[in-house]
């Protein structure tokens, strides 16, 4: 069996501005993942390109043995974007976000069924919020709507977890309580996943890989031992880690 | 229809009236929501003036107003859509253009109608008094349409809402849902017509939303109560207009900005209707 997520020669520009170069990167069954780099080096645009939002000029992408394009299972990938703006301004319960993720797998224009319930509180359970499901998500702190969403993404059992700056501005406790999700998700449930992101501190010594992106190029793919190895600790570089990467 | 209905509703005029207002107060707000929620609260508006460049049309072809302005609007709300999704201008660029383009063409063509008169009038600002059975009839369809795609398609709208890239990358129909919805705004526009205008049919889609939001804990509720206040200001609304020989129309949405007016300055302790 292939691997779960790859980039192979991947190469993207908007107009004229070139944002990936020959971009290489896999990610395997079970396998935690993270993809990290300064702003601008093509982060986003790469998990554009690797979730089908995107096409590439050139390379091939393949996602769960197909081209995102192709996939019919789709609800397999489970995606957490950066955190919306406007979420503190919508009138929707944590429940309801998080079963909005559960649509594509069950249909979209059925009503829910007791599989789809349970599946909804087994992932409200994983990021602690059993009790907050029927609170408006705007009532919520920033951490813990990070949480939903993340429930959200997990709510359809997916193959592939991709997670964008998934804690951007969240409490301690809640990264560690995200932390302990995806180390559940990887070892116990052997999900893959891909993390971007700039914090790390939580989960730096459980991640398998790290691969660094810079001016639209893997700049290092590797385990983080062999960065620390070199001096450089994830955790001790945590909080500066963009300005460290601007140096590597 | 002439039931036995005390005062207001005593006249088969003000049944008529009661029944097309009821049902547009409790639709538009459905969809409006919708386009509360993606900052896209003026997109009835722009749908509006291009309906109004679909009635003259029709004034101008001797076809039946409603059918054409369904048409025209139909066709803005898609074309305001694909614009915006397409990145080719943000949302409310996109509905100035359609906004201006849509009243100046039915300026144009009601001129070379010869028709700018009290039955043009009737469909800028409304004219719910003089709605026919078969307006009823045609409203009703419309509502039933928009009643049974939001039950039907709530939730994925809402996915839709709260990140456009994860529903599209969890596989739900995004465009689809996108023009389903442009579409659905053009009809709700068209049914609110004769009641309250082109010129103020954007209201009954955003007022009740607005004050809903602050009385609703869940998307769900808002749906619900949303609804509940536009058809509970078109009722309000006509009784007042008969009482004081007001605008009916124009009286139905002061009182849905009253009601918005009236929650919004109650101060908030946690929410208060649960559904």
């Amino acid at each position: 069996m292939g691997p779960v997520l790859l980039a192979d020669a991947v190469t993207f520009a908007y107009g004229r501005t070139q944002i990936l170069d020959c971009v290489n990167l896999t990610v395997d069954t079970g396998e935690f993942v993270a993809l990290v780099g300064p702003n601008g080096s093509g982060k986003s645009t790469l998990i554009k390109v690797l979730l089908g939002l995107l096409r590439p000029d050139a390379g091939r992408v393949s996602v769960l043995g197909s081209p995102p394009q192709d996939l019919t299972e789709r609800w397999r990938i489970g995606y957490v974007p950066q955190r919306p703006p406007a979420l503190d301004l919508l009138p929707v319960t944590v429940a309801e976000v998080v079963a909005s993720g559960r649509l594509a797998r069950s249909g979209w224009w059925r009503r829910a069924r007791a599989a789809d319930r349970t599946a909804i509180d087994e992932a409200l359970e994983v990021v602690a919020l059993t009790e907050h499901a029927r609170h408006p998500l705007a009532q919520l702190s920033g951490g813990q709507q990070q949480r939903a969403l993340i429930a959200k993404a997990l709510v359809a059992g997916p193959d592939l977890l991709v997670l964008d700056e998934p804690v951007a501005g969240v409490d301690v406790a809640s990264q560690r309580r995200f932390r302990d999700a995806l180390v559940s998700l990887t070892v116990v449930h052997r999900k893959a996943v891909l993390l971007v992101s700039h914090e790390l501190g939580a989960v730096a010594d459980d991640l398998d890989r790290l691969v660094v992106l810079r001016g639209g190029k893997v700049g290092f793919d590797g385990p983080p031992a062999e960065l620390t190895a070199t001096g450089v600790s994830l955790g001790v570089h945590a909080h500066d880690l963009p300005l460290w990467l601007e140096g590597l | 229809m002439d039931l036995p209905l005390p005062w207001p509703f005593d006249r088969d005029y003000m049944q008529l009236a009661l029944v097309a207002g009821v049902v547009v107060g409790a639709c538009a707000p459905l969809i409006g929501t919708f386009m509360v929620q993606r900052r896209l609260s003026l997109m009835g508006d722009g749908v509006g003036h291009v309906a109004f460049a679909g009635v003259a049309a029709g004034l101008l072809a001797g076809v039946w107003p409603v059918w054409t302005a369904l048409v025209a609007a139909v066709g803005g709300a898609v074309a305001i859509e694909w614009l915006r999704a397409r990145g080719r201008a943000t949302g409310d660029l996109a509905l100035a253009l359609f906004f201006y383009a849509g009243i100046a063409g039915g300026v144009v063509l009601t001129g070379l109608a010869g028709s700018l008169d009290a039955g043009t009038l009737t469909y800028l600002f409304g004219s719910i008094l003089t709605v026919t059975p078969g307006d009823v009839r045609t409203i009703a369809v419309l509502g039933a349409i928009i009643v049974a795609v939001v039950v039907l398609a709530w939730r994925a709208l809402l996915s839709v809402v709260l990140d456009e890239d994860a529903a599209r990358v969890a596989g739900l129909p995004v465009d689809g849902l996108n023009l389903a919805l442009a579409a659905l705004t053009a009809v709700t526009v068209v049914a609110g017509m004769r009641i309250v205008g082109v010129l103020l049919v954007a209201a009954l889609m955003v007022l009740p939303v607005g004050a809903a939001q602050r009385l609703a804990t869940s998307f769900r509720s808002t749906l619900i109560i949303a609804s509940a206040i536009g058809a509970l200001s078109a009722f309000v609304g006509l009784v007042v207009a008969r009482q004081w020989d007001l605008a009916p129309g124009g009286t139905i949405v002061l009182v849905a900005a009253g009601t918005f007016v009236l929650v919004a300055a109650v101060p908030r302790r946690g929410h208060v209707l649960r559904l």
